[in-house]
């Protein structure tokens, strides 16, 4: 038992599923039938549903940012993809004659999608081919993005009618939220493409040391590309759940900080910023901590003002118990113990 | 790293490059030189562009962003990032616009607010230092955090009504002055020149960037943070105070974030929480712009200053233009920080190059630099 204990703790992910489990158990103390999940309508309602729901966008950015920090890059213009795929698709359907129509909401999600790809490539172009640090080459598009979805609002906010669209936000399939079901279709394929084939263990050597597993003959160029296009397409369909969801398109507001709950998620699920190992399942787990702390401060009726005062210190709670210097300390300390045991026993 | 050493040390076969201009300061002259080609260009297209006054209000208008981006300056030689100015800014603006509402003592205020500051800056790089947190995540916690308390502190916007102040707010100081003569005394008198007057927080402000000047650029401690950037494992080898300057370099950005906010409290005589949303991306920007590399070790306080100039130029461009919407001053500064990062690119591979493969052009010689900073940074990696 103690050996199991022990092997759970000394997972990367046992702190991240700690704090979930702690946040949830102190919901159920707080508010009983807080776990409780009912039926109505054929769909599941319930806190819970909640938590996966308001977490799949954070979670589908995750996704490609995970697949972009383990190249060791990064991808700030994910909140801005996530305005532009709004403003694409929504002005879009705005414009068609009859906004209502199941071919009005296809086309739009089809042109930000084809948007988004292309989005991804510039980055990866700016990356690959040009060689630019991957924070500053994602800084561009992160500062003229959210112009660029502004030009395309002309600033205003869209409000659109049609509901096809509404309900990759908002609607139901088998009883389940259909932003979860995308995103969990997305990790399922993203882990048997990169941990069934090679392609994960070429993006982890790419983002333990570039040079050299482009000496061993991985096209490191053409996969940084992939991973870009890959975190553009995750940031274009979150922006269609965002925007669905409210069924606007907000150019200053949709996405607003995304970026930096993706990487957030990434880090609490155990990725490093340097690089290398990454972990799918440690970013589910980390967007999941962090929707079950919004959800929880709400439900303990704490002011949504006061909510960014609770994130912090969880996030730097679980950041510091992750981290490799506590380990060390803690190594530390035990070892001394030990030693201190061993040299009380009599010779 | 080793990329950036390799161009620090220049003059040993500087002798063969063609470039007379020494390559460290190559980025900071092409913003100055984009600086002088904007003024152009906006006084041959706008009638009343060319007045002192435009360009001072260039300065009364961003003081502020100025003080900010001086701080990230130092930050970003470091080889850091401070996502959380932006925050601190909003978190002093709201604090001491409520302390002034309680009937506070203004000094205290001031001295206070910027003793947070510091303290605030302080707490990060400890968590940076001394936690191994990397700095995006140290500091973006940071931002949460303080923005949260901005929103704890007031929902609203609070007015000042300090007389300091008020005072501070619509004082002019005047730049130019003219003899003109003076029919009571049968004499002359100097008069100030009604178009050329900046504001007390310019004087502060500039006040910031020269001290800033001489601290990073002749002392112990500046040459050390020039150091951290270059190479944080060189700089604890050969001996220098790496831990403390960490710490301070983030102290120094909470300081200088603290500044701006009160800055700010003076410019618009009132404290809101969303002040300075987005703000640490204009103070990245405008120190990119300025000639810094995000990896750290280069950029001057001087260049930073001139990419807030930019920066607010491309605002003025399009108040005078009129028909351009806000948003364009968004795209505007993403496609400047495009050019500039390919013009740093363009700069750093014909300047760090060896000058064998200058001479040599038949075969395509590995990049031997960048793959020894590569390796450089495979050996400083946890295994």
């Amino acid at each position: 038992m103690t050996a199991t204990l022990r092997r759970f703790m000394g997972h990367r992910l046992a702190w991240p599923l700690i704090a979930v489990i702690v946040l949830i158990a102190a919901d159920e103390v707080a508010r009983p039938a807080f776990l409780s999940i009912r039926m109505q309508d054929g769909h599941l309602y319930g806190n819970v549903v909640d938590i996966l729901r308001n977490g799949a966008p954070i979670a589908l950015i995750g996704l490609g940012m995970t697949l972009v920090i383990a190249s060791r890059g990064i991808d700030l213009s994910v909140g801005a993809v996530v305005a532009i795929a709004g403003a694409i698709s929504c002005s879009y359907i705005v414009s068609t004659h009859h906004q209502g129509t199941l071919s009005a909401a296809l086309v739009g999600v089809a042109i930000a999608i084809a948007a988004g790809l292309v989005l991804g490539a510039w980055n990866g172009f700016l990356v690959s081919t040009l060689g630019i640090q991957p924070i500053i080459a994602t800084l561009v598009l992160m500062v003229a993005g959210r112009g660029v979805a502004q030009l395309i609002t002309s600033g205003q906010i869209i409000t659109i009618h049609n509901s096809y669209y509404h309900a990759i936000g908002d609607g139901y399939v088998l009883t389940l939220p259909i932003p979860v079901l995308i995103t969990m279709a997305a990790f399922v394929l993203a882990g048997i493409l990169t941990r069934r084939t090679a392609l994960g263990t070429l993006i982890e050597a790419i983002g333990i040391n570039p040079v050299a597993s482009r000496l061993t003959g991985i096209r490191a160029g053409t996969i940084v590309w992939i991973v870009y296009v890959v975190s553009g397409l995750c940031a274009t369909v979150a922006g269609l759940m965002i925007t669905s969801n409210v069924s606007a398109a907000d150019a200053n507001n949709a996405g607003l900080f995304i970026e930096l709950d993706a990487i957030l998620a990434v880090v609490l699920g155990g990725t490093s910023l340097r690089g290398g190992r990454y972990s799918l399942v440690g970013t589910i787990v980390g967007a999941f901590v962090l929707s079950t702390l919004t959800t929880t401060v709400y439900n303990f009726g704490i002011p949504a003002n006061e909510n960014l005062v609770f994130e912090a210190p969880v996030v730097i709670a679980v950041v510091l118990l992750q981290s490799e210097r506590r380990r060390e300390l803690l190594d530390l300390w035990r070892r001394r113990r030990i030693r201190s045991q061993v040299s009380e026993v009599p010779a | 790293m080793a990329a950036a050493s390799g161009a620090r040390f220049p003059s040993a076969w500087m002798a063969g490059v063609r470039l007379r201009v020494d390559p460290r300061y190559a980025p900071t002259l092409a913003t100055i030189a984009l600086f002088v080609g904007m003024v152009v260009v906006g006084s041959l297209r706008f009638p009343n562009f060319l007045s002192a006054q435009v360009f001072l209000n260039l300065l009364i208008d961003h003081s502020f962003l100025l003080v900010v981006a001086v701080g990230m300056t130092f930050v970003i030689i470091s080889g850091g990032i401070d996502l959380s100015v932006g925050a601190v800014v909003a978190l002093a603006m709201i604090l001491s616009a409520k302390l002034l509402r309680q009937g506070w003592n203004p000094a205290l205020v001031v001295a206070l607010v910027l003793t947070l500051g510091f303290l605030y800056g302080s707490a990060q790089g400890l968590l940076i230092q001394y936690f191994d947190i990397q700095p995006f995540i140290a500091t973006l916690a940071g931002m949460i955090f303080a923005r949260g308390l901005c929103y704890v502190t007031s929902l609203d916007s609070i007015p000042i009504r300090d007389s300091l102040y008020t005072a501070a707010s619509q004082t002019r100081i005047g730049l130019f002055f003219v003899r003109t003569p003076d029919y009571h005394y049968y004499g002359t008198v100097l008069v100030p020149v009604r178009d050329a007057f900046v504001s007390p927080a310019v004087v502060i402000a500039l006040l910031v960037v020269v001290i800033a000047f001489v601290v990073l650029h002749y002392s112990r401690f500046g040459r050390t943070v020039y150091a951290i950037g270059g190479n944080e494992s060189s700089a604890v080898l050969m001996g220098l105070a790496v831990p403390r300057t960490k710490v301070l370099v983030y102290a120094i950005s909470g300081l200088c974030s603290a500044t701006g906010g009160i800055l700010w409290n003076v410019y618009s005589l009132s404290g809101f929480p969303r002040a300075g949303i987005g703000m640490e991306l204009d103070a990245i920007a405008a120190v990119v712009v300025g000639g810094a590399l995000l990896t750290g070790g280069y950029g001057y306080v001087l260049g930073s200053v001139v990419g807030v100039l930019i920066l607010g130029l491309v605002q003025t461009f399009i108040e005078f233009d009129g028909t351009l919407s806000s948003w364009w001053t968004k795209i505007f500064i993403g496609g400047l920080l495009l050019v500039f990062i390919l013009v740093q690119r363009l700069l750093s591979r014909r300047t760090l190059r060896l000058p064998r493969s200058r001479r040599v052009r038949a075969a395509p010689s590995p990049p031997l630099v960048e793959q020894a900073a590569v390796e450089q940074a495979a050996v400083e990696r946890p295994t």
